[in-house]
């Protein structure tokens, strides 16, 4: 990869970004559910040339006991970058930086989950960022959301996530590494659609009061559309073609009529 | 006062599924009057309550589940023993053993071996213990044990152990069927131990359609007779009752006479009206032992079914 040269601007005077996107379009997004066998539930996410991994393991034993909590389900994510998901090769040892983003997910994941309905168990959401291309803790929140739902762990909602920054001076939506590296802010963010609860709001770089409402706006309008996204691509994995033989269904997502199960409910 | 949803749709958590005088049920959480949906599944609405069965998950046990555990440890008087999912469970020995037994329980069940079992008592303090108390409740000896997704265990079931004992007619083989997504298969012929496997695996996958149990009984049928050309496969098909899926949850929640028919039908056409149940009796056990814990099974699911007739 040839070394890294700071663009000479940001917005074209055309008013287009650096790789042609109006300041309030998101990159191309492809999510996909169920691409890890071994996990309970997996996605990935492509955003840009983001590309994100979450595979969700559990609700299973925890270990170490300690960490047990008696009333509810304990939320453990690791985030992790690959050596090779960025042009220096990272480090493999966990940074600082992993576990702060670590643990940012976990809190903007956990209000959605009912977490209580598995006592002193726990579950792992693992992370692997493959290709980091800007915008990675917030595609990382997409994909886990995702992961969770597939493993059938009941939630709330989808959490969708979306960054919006200031680059020239202009709102952005959903940067791309260029502008978040040599732009003037950053404000990633993640809601529970339903009730447009936020509950991931960070900022880097100086945004006036009015450029941070209206940066807000702009990215609960994209994070509707990410849930959009995300609701496809869940129920994607469910619609196919019953009568093609036994051996095309080539993962174990399929689906079920519970009967017993149900009716102790009632 | 609406439903948002159509029968069986999949629906994905956070969807709204009914306003007004609905009842939320497993899957589904109430707010502000809303019915939300909590899980991915496919909805359901039963009288006025909605509920979203799963499409997958971990097994949570539930006090009168038969499930197959492997014994991790002895410990004093109780054996640990795995039964799947987040909790591991217990068994005491006086849940297990005809008293006097001997000081040392590993004479009787040891690490390593797989017993079927109930659920005896599970809450959020304490957790799942176990009972060897009853009948077809044993160490289960020179078989495999296959897992599948605990979320798919009823369709392997089936209604009425439709399903499991269709398998077990074509293959002759003995399986005690655990609500934890575990299968113990006892065969002495390979090839039959595979056709299980792949029968047991093509439920799991195809669980969420339509018409399996005629699937499954025609691709069993054919590879049987292809496997022992001197037994034409005439009987099979015969023998077996055909459950379709819709009628699989229509038929538990309304207290309708069950039609009976001669063994003799054909397996129904996929244009079947929807309302109409077909349940062929037959006499199912002629199996000896091991079938018997596969119908306490069956029996278990029997009685949640009239309680729900009751209600």
């Amino acid at each position: 990869m040839s070394p890294e040269v700071k663009p000479d601007f940001l917005i074209s005077p055309e008013g287009l970004r650096v790789d042609g996107r109006r300041p309030d379009e998101l990159r191309p997004i492809e999510l996909k559910v169920g691409v890890l066998k071994q996990a309970n539930g997996s996605a990935s996410i492509r955003q840009g040339k983001t590309y994100i991994i979450a595979g969700v393991y559990g609700p299973r034993e925890l270990h170490p006991r300690h960490l047990t909590l008696n009333d509810r389900a304990y939320l453990r994510v690791t985030y992790r970058m690959a050596t090779f998901s960025v042009p220096d090769r990272k480090r493999p040892a966990p940074s600082r930086r992993e576990k702060e983003i670590s643990m940012v997910i976990a809190n903007a994941l956990k209000p959605a989950l009912f977490l209580e309905e598995y006592p002193k168990a726990v579950v792992d959401v693992h992370i692997i960022v493959i290709q980091a291309d800007g915008g990675t803790r917030c595609a990382a929140i997409n994909a886990a959301s995702l992961a969770l739902a597939d493993a059938g762990i009941p939630m709330k909602s989808l959490v969708p996530a979306v960054a919006v920054g200031k680059a020239d001076g202009t709102l952005l939506v959903d940067l791309g590494d260029e502008e978040d590296k040599y732009g003037q802010g950053d404000v990633p963010m993640a809601i529970l659609p339903q009730t447009g609860e936020i509950t991931l709001l960070q900022q880097d770089g100086f945004f006036t009061r009015e450029e941070l409402l209206e940066a807000m706006q702009m990215g609960i309008n994209s994070c509707n559309y990410l849930h959009e996204l995300q609701k496809d691509a869940l129920k994607r994995v469910y619609v196919r073609n019953p009568e093609d033989g036994e051996d095309t269904f080539d993962d174990d997502l399929e689906a079920d009529l519970g009967e017993s199960e149900i009716m102790e409910d009632e | 006062m609406a439903v948002y949803f159509q029968k069986r749709e999949v629906v994905v958590p956070g969807q709204l599924l009914a306003e007004g005088r609905y009842r939320p049920s497993f899957g589904t959480y109430d707010e502000g009057g809303k019915i939300y949906s909590s899980l991915m599944g496919l909805a359901e609405l039963k009288g006025n309550t909605v509920k979203v069965v799963a499409l997958d998950g971990v097994y949570i046990p539930k006090e009168g589940d038969l499930v197959i555990g492997i014994i991790k440890l002895v410990a004093g008087n109780n054996w640990k023993v795995d039964i799947g999912g987040p909790y591991g469970a217990s068994l005491h020995a006086n849940n297990a053993l005809r008293r006097p037994y001997s000081d040392d329980i590993s004479e009787y069940m040891d690490m390593g071996d797989v017993i079927s079992a109930e659920v005896s008592a599970f809450d959020r303090q304490s957790g799942p213990f176990l009972s060897m108390k009853g009948r077809g409740l044993e160490v289960l000896e020179g078989g495999m044990v296959l897992e599948v997704s605990p979320a798919k265990i009823p369709r392997i079931i089936g209604r009425r152990g439709s399903m499991i004992n269709m398998i077990n007619d074509h293959l002759r083989i003995d399986s005690v069927v655990g609500q934890n997504g575990r299968i113990w298969i006892k065969t002495s012929d390979v090839e039959k131990l595979r056709l299980a496997i792949k029968a047991f695996r093509m439920v799991e996958a195809q669980a969420h359609t339509s018409n399996l149990t005629d699937r499954i009984n025609k691709m069993l049928a054919e590879e049987v007779a292809k496997l022992n050309s001197s037994e034409p496969s005439e009987e099979p098909s015969a023998e077996v009752e055909t459950v379709d899926e819709e009628e699989f949850i229509e038929a538990d929640t309304v207290s309708e006479p069950e039609i009976s028919e001669a063994p003799e039908s054909e397996p129904k056409s996929e244009a079947e009206p929807e309302v109409e149940v077909v349940e062929i009796e037959e006499p199912v056990e002629e199996e000896s032992k091991p079938e018997a814990s596969t119908d306490v099974e069956i029996e278990s699911e029997d009685k949640s079914e009239k309680e729900e007739v009751n209600e």
